[in-house]
C-alpha cells in the first residue's frame, strides 16, 4: 500500500491504496468518477484516455503512483452539463456518440489532439490518423471526425475572437 | 495484475540500489508495454521502479554532430524535438509512429529498446543508424546491444541512461503495420552517414528481431534508390510467421518498406 | 429545446449526461458490501474436468467462496437453453446439448467457467480464480464446422450424433433443380462468410443483490432486453419467480446482438449472491468477451444461380453448414435458417429457390446473433453470386440487378418472406448517381498512373425487420411473441412519461421516442421522458434487437397515444361544451374548431386527474397502455457502391468511396438513421477487410484481444455519401420499416465486390486481409506474365 496523492480535477485528493492500482481505478473506484471507461486490456480502446500534467494518457495503462504528484483531469473536469467544454458541445450537435462508452475516452483526446496541433489546424486526415488509439463500435467514427473538427475551427474562432 | 512494490528512484545510483534490493523488479519506464503485460497475468515482478523522473535519464540535446537522448525521453518529445527533425528526420518521424498519441506520452526509448519487441520502432533505427547505447554501467554498440527477440545485453541490475545518436546525411523510417495491433510487421530504416556508408536495418520481420540487410546496403553504396533494392529481400526462413503475415509476405513487405524508406530519404 | 416532431433532426435529450462522464453504466453501480466475482475458466477446447481443488484459493485473503457447478445444479439452477425450436427436414426436432453456467463434467470451449469465486475486491477475486487447481482430461477437439460432420470426428453432445443439430431446408427443390435443367448459363460459388466478434465498447457486466427478508432478487446488467431475461431467468433457470426478481439494463454500451442472450456469468452472479450473502459484482475483461460473448456468422456455403438465355434468374440453389459453436445459444438457431435462408431471393424475381441449413457443433465459442442476423449471410451469398454473374454473361453488374428485380408488391418470394412495399430502381439510380458511376473508368485510369488498382462493387441488399408477426414466428418454433408493449402515463400537469418494453444501447430512443409525442400533441420534447430497461417499472417488453424499436415499438406507442388523445379529445369537448369530432389538437393546445375556445394539454390532464368535471362514467386519470404485434417483417433495402484502392505491393486495400442509397420508409430523426447507417457500414467493412475471429487447431482463440483482432478504427474507413428513398411501409402506422442493421448487411458485399474488380480475381474470402490481396496481385502478375 501507498498513499498516493495528485490534483484531480482542480481538486487535491490523497488515498492509501495497493500499489497496483491503476490510475483508472483510482479515478473510478476510490474516488467514485465513473466517466472514465474501461474498453480493453490491452491500452488500445482509448475508453480510458484522461489528461495527466497537460497530457492525453490512457489511465489503464498507468499505475496510480506513477500519478503521484501530477495533475490529472477526467471527462468531468473539462465541463459540465451546464458549462460544455466546446469539444463536449460539438459531439452532441453533430451526434459523435451513440452508446456513449467510448466518448470520455474520444472527447479527451479531441481536446488533447486540439491543444497539440492549435486550434482550427485540424483536417479529416490528420484527425483519423489521431485517432488510432481509441475505438468506437457505434459511429463508424464519420461524425466523430466532423465533431472534432468542428470544435476545432470553433475554437480557432473564439480564440481570434479573444485576441 | 499480480500485487507489486512500486518505487520511485531519484537518481540513477538510487534505481540501481533499489533494484539490489528487489527479488524480482523491474525498471518502468512509461510502461506501455510492461503495465498491460503485467495487467493479463505474464509477468509478476515484485518489485517496480520508476526511473521516469530521474534527471539525468532525461532530456535531448546535441551530441557532437548528432544527438543524445535520455532513457526517460517520451516518443512524443523525440517526434517533436526540433533538433531531433533537423537532424536526424528519420528518427523523429519513427517515434511520431509509435503506438498512439497517448501511448507516445508516456512510452520511453530506454524502455522500448530495453523491452526488444522484435515489432517494436526503436531497435531498427540505432541499428541503421550505428547508435550507442549509455547504460548505468557501460557503453554498448546498438549492433551489440540487442541480442535477440525480447533480449538484450543489459544485466538485472543495469538500466539503460541515454542514447547517443550519431548525424546522418540522410535518414527514413517506413514501416508496415500490422492491421491490428499496429505494430509494425515490417519496419525499415534507411540511414546514409556523413561518410557516405548506407545502412538498412529492418525490425517486424526478423525471427532474433531487429536484423541489418546487407545485400541492400552494398547495392545502396553505389545507387542510392529505390530500384537499387527492388529485387532483394531477406530469405524468408528467418523471418516471423503469424496470422497476419506469413514468412513470405512479410520477406516482399521489407522489400516494400525499404524502397519507400529510400525514397523518403532522398 | 423546442417542438420536434417526425423527420426533425433533434439533437439527443440522451447525450448530456455521455458527454459530461454521467452516464450510468452496470460498472459503474454499487451496492453496500457487494463482493467481486471472478470465474475460473477452461484453457482447453474440449477436456474432462476430474477434480477442482480451491482449497488454497479459500485460504486466500478477502475470498467468501468458491463455488462449482455441482453446487449450482444441486441448488436446482437449470441449463442454459436455445428458445427457437427447429425441425429438420426429416421432421425431427433440434439435437440440443445441455449447458450448465458453471460446467462440472465436460468443458467444450476454450474459456468456459467451472468455478467462480467471490471475494472483498476484484484483485483478490482474480487472484484467488488463478489458485483454483482444476484437473483436466483432454479430449481431442473439432474446430472446423465441415471436420466436425465427418465421420469419426470427436463427438461433442451425445443428444447431437455426428455434432448434426438439425439438418433444415427451405423452398421447392424439385422446382428448383428443374430450373437449373433448363439453364442456359449457371454460376457456381464456394463462400465462406467469416466469423466476427461483436465487441460492444462496454463489456458485458452483472451487479446481483440478494434480499433475504423479502426473497427478492435485483440484478444491473448489460441487456439488450431485461424483460426477456428475467422471464429466462426465472421460468427457465429457477433463479427466482418474475415477480421476485428486478432486471435493469441501464445505460447499456453497445450491443449489436451480443446483449441480447442470457449467458452464465450473469445468472451465476444472481445464484452466488444468495448463496455468499453478499452483493456480487462481475464484469468482463476483454480477452473474457472474446471468449465467451457469442460469436456472429461462420457460415461455409455453395450457392448456384441458374439464368436464362435473356440473363433472367431462373433458380438459386444454396448448401450451407452453420457453426453453432458448442452450445446453442439463446436464439442462435433462428439466424442461418428463418433470419437468412427467407432472404435469400435479395430483391430479385426468382422463380424457385431452395436451400439447405445443417448446423453443427464445434469447440468454439457459441454463435448467435450479430448485427444483421443471418441477413448478412444471404446478401453476401447472393450479392457476390450476382456480381460474378454479370460478370460472367459479360452485363454491367448494375444493368444485370435492374434486369431481375421485382417491381409489383406484395411480392411473395419463394421462402416465406411476402415483401410488402419497396422500389428498387430508385436506390439503384441514387446510388449510382452518387457515386458517379459512369465516371469510374476514368478514375481507375487515374489510379493506374499512381501505381494502384482502383475497383468498383455493387450490393443491392434487403433485409427483414421489425420482427416480428407474434403468430407467424411461433409457427416457425419461435418460444416468444414479439411484439411490444409501452404505456404513456400524462401527469397532472401535463409532463408525459412514455415507459416501452424497447431497449436503447446507443439508439437514441430517448430523443426519437419523444419526438412523437412532441408531434402528436405539439409539446416540447423537454417535456416528455423515455422510461426504459428496468423490469420494476415497465411491465414487459421484448427488448431491442432486429432493427425493430421503431417498427414494433414506436407503433405501440403510437396505439397507446391513440388512446391518450381519445380520452383527452373526450374531456376537452366535455369541458368546452363542444363535440368531441370539432376537438383538434395544436401547438400543445385542444382547440374547437371554427371557434376561439381552446384549453392547454396541461389544463385538460390537469382536469383528469382532479376529476372534479368528467364526462359522465369516465374513469380519472390519464394514462393508457397498448400492446402492437405487427402484421408483417419490414423490408428496407437499397444498394451501395464502394469504391476501393488496392495497393498491389502490399495488398493494403483503401476504401475511397462509399455511397449508400437506403429505403427505410419514414424516418423520424434522420440524423439518428445515418448515424446507424455510419456504424453498420463501418462494422461490414470490418468484416470485408479487417476482422476474423481465428481459432487454432487445438480451440484456442488466436484473436481474443485488439491485438490481434483487428476493429476497424478512423482511419480504416472513409466519410460516407449516404440519402434515402421513402416507399411507405404499409405494415405500421407510421410507415417505417428500421435502420439499425443494414450498413451491416449490405456493405461486405460491395466491398469484396470492388477488390475483385479492381484486382480481377474473384477468388477472394473475408476478410480480404491485405497478405491474400497481395497474393492474389502476385498471381495475376504471374499469369500476366506467363
Amino acid at each position: 500500500m501507498s498513499k498516493v496523492s495528485m490534483v484531480l480535477n482542480g481538486k487535491t485528493v490523497s488515498a492509501d491504496v495497493e500499489d497496483r492500482t491503476l490510475l483508472v481505478s483510482f479515478i473510478r473506484e476510490t474516488r467514485g468518477l465513473t466517466g472514465t471507461h474501461v474498453g480493453c486490456d490491452t491500452s488500445q480502446c482509448g475508453a480510458c484516455v484522461v489528461h495527466v500534467d497537460g497530457k492525453a494518457v490512457k489511465s489503464c495503462t498507468m499505475l496510480a503512483a506513477q500519478a503521484d504528484g501530477c495533475d490529472v483531469v477526467t471527462l468531468e473536469g473539462i465541463g459540465s452539463a451546464d458549462s460544455l467544454h466546446p469539444v463536449q458541445a460539438a459531439f452532441r450537435e453533430h451526434h459523435g456518440l451513440q452508446c456513449g462508452f467510448c466518448t470520455p475516452g474520444m472527447i479527451m483526446t479531441a481536446v488533447d489532439m486540439i491543444n497539440r496541433h492549435g486550434a482550427g489546424n485540424l483536417d479529416e486526415a490528420t484527425i483519423r490518423h489521431e485517432l488510432e488509439g481509441n475505438i468506437c463500435r457505434c459511429t463508424g467514427y464519420h461524425n466523430i471526425v466532423k465533431a472534432i473538427k468542428a470544435a476545432s475551427d470553433q475554437m480557432a474562432g473564439m480564440a481570434q475572437a479573444a485576441e | 495484475m499480480y500485487e507489486t512494490n512500486y518505487h520511485r528512484a531519484g537518481s540513477v545510483a538510487e534505481a540501481a540500489e533499489k533494484m539490489a534490493g528487489a527479488d524480482d523488479g523491474k525498471f518502468l519506464g512509461g510502461g506501455q508495454t510492461l503495465l498491460p503485460t503485467m495487467k493479463q497475468r505474464l509477468a509478476a515482478p515484485s518489485d517496480l521502479i520508476d526511473v521516469t523522473k530521474i534527471a539525468e535519464m532525461k532530456g535531448i540535446c546535441a551530441d557532437g554532430d548528432g544527438v543524445s537522448i535520455g532513457a526517460a525521453t517520451t516518443h512524443a518529445e523525440v517526434a517533436g524535438s526540433d533538433l531531433v527533425k533537423q537532424t536526424l528526420p528519420g528518427l523523429a518521424s519513427l517515434a511520431g509512429g509509435i503506438g498512439d498519441p497517448a501511448v507516445r506520452h508516456m512510452g520511453t526509448i530506454g524502455g522500448s529498446i530495453a523491452n526488444n519487441d522484435p515489432a517494436a520502432d526503436y531497435p531498427a533505427a540505432l541499428v541503421a543508424l550505428g547508435a550507442t547505447v549509455i547504460t548505468s554501467k557501460r557503453e554498448l554498440a546498438a549492433e551489440d546491444f540487442f541480442t535477440g527477440m525480447f533480449e538484450t545485453a543489459l544485466e538485472d541490475d543495469e538500466v539503460v541512461v541515454s542514447v547517443k545518436f550519431p548525424g546522418a546525411a540522410a535518414s527514413a523510417y517506413a514501416k508496415y503495420p500490422n492491421p491490428a495491433s499496429r505494430y509494425a510487421m515490417a519496419g525499415v530504416f534507411v540511414a546514409k552517414g556523413k561518410d557516405g556508408g548506407v545502412k538498412v536495418a529492418v525490425t517486424g520481420a526478423g525471427q532474433d528481431g531487429v536484423f541489418r540487410m546487407s545485400a541492400m546496403e552494398t547495392a545502396l553504396a553505389g545507387n542510392f534508390s529505390p530500384d537499387a533494392v527492388a529485387g532483394i529481400a531477406p530469405n524468408a526462413d528467418d523471418l516471423l510467421s503469424d496470422l497476419h503475415g506469413s514468412a513470405a509476405y512479410r520477406a516482399n513487405l521489407v522489400t516494400v518498406m525499404a524502397k519507400r524508406a529510400i525514397a523518403a530519404a532522398g | 429545446m423546442a417542438v420536434e416532431g417526425i423527420g426533425a433532426r433533434a439533437l439527443r435529450k440522451e447525450d448530456k449526461r455521455f458527454i459530461t462522464g454521467k452516464g450510468r453504466y452496470t460498472d459503474d453501480m454499487t451496492m453496500p458490501g457487494m463482493g467481486f466475482a471472478a470465474f475460473v475458466r477452461s484453457p482447453h477446447a474440449h477436456a474432462k474436468v476430474t477434480g477442482i481443488d480451491a482449497s488454497a484459493a479459500l485460504a486466500m485473503p478477502g475470498v467468501d467462496a468458491v463455488l462449482t457447478g455441482d453446487q449450482l445444479i444441486g441448488d436446482g439452477i437449470g441449463n442454459l437453453i436455445c428458445g427457437w425450436m427447429i425441425h429438420s427436414k426429416d421432421g425431427s426436432p433440434m439435437k440440443m446439448g445441455g449447458w450448465r453456467a458453471l460446467e462440472p463434467e465436460i468443458v467444450r470451449h476454450v474459456g468456459q467457467a467451472v468455478a467462480v469465486v467471490v471475494a472483498d475486491t476484484q484483485a483478490q477475486a482474480r487472484d484467488a480464480a488463478d489458485a483454483v487447481v482444476v484437473d483436466y482430461e483432454e479430449l481431442p477437439a473439432v474446430i472446423d464446422p465441415l471436420a466436425a460432420l465427418e465421420p469419426g470426428a470427436p463427438q461433442l453432445h451425445p443428444e447431437a450424433e455426428g455434432n448434426l443439430i438439425y439438418d433444415w431446408e427451405i423452398g421447392d427443390e424439385a422446382a428448383t433443380n428443374a430450373a437449373f435443367e433448363k439453364a442456359a448459363h449457371v454460376t457456381r460459388m464456394e463462400i465462406h462468410n467469416n466469423r466476427l466478434v461483436p465487441n460492444a465498447m462496454e463489456p458485458r457486466a452483472a451487479l446481483a443483490g440478494y434480499d433475504a427478508a423479502e426473497e427478492h432478487y435485483t440484478l444491473y446488467t448489460t441487456s439488450q432486453n431485461p424483460h426477456v431475461a428475467r422471464l429466462v431467468l426465472s421460468a427457465f433457470y429457477n433463479v427466482a419467480p418474475e415477480h421476485k426478481l428486478r432486471v435493469i439494463a441501464p445505460d447499456v454500451g453497445g450491443g449489436f446482438g451480443s446483449k441480447i442472450y442470457i449467458y452464465p456469468e450473469e445468472m451465476v452472479c444472481l445464484w452466488a449472491s444468495k448463496r455468499v450473502g453478499r452483493p456480487v459484482k462481475w464484469v468482463s475483461d476483454r480477452t473474457e468477451a472474446f471468449l465467451t460473448d457469442a460469436h456472429g456468422r461462420d457460415h461455409r456455403s455453395e450457392a448456384e444461380l441458374a439464368l436464362d438465355a435473356d440473363n433472367r434468374i431462373l433458380g438459386f440453389r444454396v448448401k450451407t453448414v452453420a457453426n453453432l459453436g458448442a452450445y446453442m445459444s439463446l436464439f442462435s438457431s433462428s439466424v442461418p435458417t428463418y433470419l437468412y435462408a427467407t432472404l435469400l431471393s435479395g430483391q430479385y424475381d426468382i422463380p424457385a429457390i431452395h436451400a439447405n441449413v445443417k448446423t453443427v457443433y464445434t469447440n468454439t465459442t457459441p454463435v448467435d446473433a450479430y448485427r444483421g442476423a443471418g441477413r448478412p449471410e444471404a446478401t453476401y451469398l447472393l450479392e457476390r453470386v450476382m456480381e460474378t454473374a454479370a460478370r460472367e454473361v459479360g452485363l454491367s453488374p448494375a444493368e444485370f440487378r435492374r434486369k431481375n428485380f421485382i417491381r409489383t408488391f406484395p411480392h411473395q418470394t419463394p421462402v416465406i418472406m411476402c415483401y410488402d412495399a419497396g422500389n428498387y430502381d430508385a436506390t439503384l439510380d441514387a446510388a449510382l448517381k452518387a457515386a458517379d458511376y459512369d465516371g469510374f473508368a476514368a478514375r481507375k485510369a487515374e489510379a493506374a498512373s499512381r501505381g494502384k488498382l482502383r475497383g468498383i462493387g455493387l450490393s443491392c441488399y434487403i433485409e427483414a425487420c421489425g420482427i416480428a408477426p407474434s403468430a407467424a414466428v411461433g409457427s416457425l418454433g419461435a418460444g416468444v411473441g414479439l411484439w411490444e408493449s409501452a404505456e404513456v402515463r400524462v401527469n397532472p400537469v401535463g409532463t408525459i412519461e412514455v415507459l416501452t418494453g424497447s431497449h436503447s444501447h446507443g439508439q437514441g430512443h430517448e430523443t426519437t421516442f419523444a419526438q412523437l409525442i412532441s408531434e402528436r400533441f405539439g409539446l416540447d420534447t423537454d417535456a416528455v421522458s423515455i422510461v426504459h430497461g428496468d423490469t420494476d417499472k415497465v411491465q414487459f417488453g421484448m427488448g431491442t434487437y432486429g432493427s425493430r424499436s421503431g417498427a414494433v415499438g414506436m407503433s405501440a406507442i403510437v396505439k397507446a397515444l391513440d388512446k391518450v388523445e381519445a380520452k383527452a379529445k373526450k374531456i376537452a369537448a366535455h369541458l368546452m361544451e363542444a363535440a368531441e369530432g370539432d376537438i383538434q389538437i395544436e401547438g400543445g393546445e385542444l382547440k374547437v374548431a371554427g371557434t376561439d375556445k381552446k384549453l392547454s394539454f396541461t389544463e385538460v390532464a390537469l382536469a383528469a386527474y382532479t376529476a372534479h368535471n368528467l364526462p359522465e362514467g369516465m374513469e380519472p386519470g390519464l394514462k393508457e397502455g397498448a400492446f402492437y404485434d405487427p402484421t408483417n417483417f419490414t423490408f428496407p433495402a437499397g444498394t451501395y457502391v464502394c469504391e476501393v484502392e488496392v495497393d498491389p505491393d502490399t495488398g493494403k486495400t483503401e476504401v475511397v468511396s462509399f455511397v449508400a442509397a437506403d429505403d427505410f420508409g419514414n424516418i423520424i430523426n434522420p440524423m439518428i438513421v445515418e448515424g446507424q447507417v455510419h456504424g453498420g457500414i463501418t462494422q461490414g467493412i470490418g468484416q470485408a477487410l479487417l476482422e476474423n475471429a481465428s481459432y487454432d487447431e487445438n480451440g484456442q482463440l488466436l484473436t481474443a484481444s485488439y491485438m490481434d483482432y483487428c476493429m476497424p478504427r478512423a482511419d480504416d474507413v472513409p466519410s460516407y455519401q449516404l440519402s434515402t428513398h421513402v416507399t411507405e411501409c404499409p405494415g405500421n402506422p407510421l410507415g417505417m420499416k428500421g435502420c439499425g442493421e443494414a450498413g451491416a448487411i449490405g456493405s461486405p458485399p460491395a466491398v469484396i465486390n470492388a477488390i475483385t474488380d479492381a484486382i480481377g480475381n474473384n477468388g477472394l474470402s473475408m476478410p480480404a486481409s491485405p497478405e491474400k490481396v497481395w497474393a492474389l496481385c502476385q498471381a495475376g502478375m504471374r499469369q500476366a506474365a506467363e
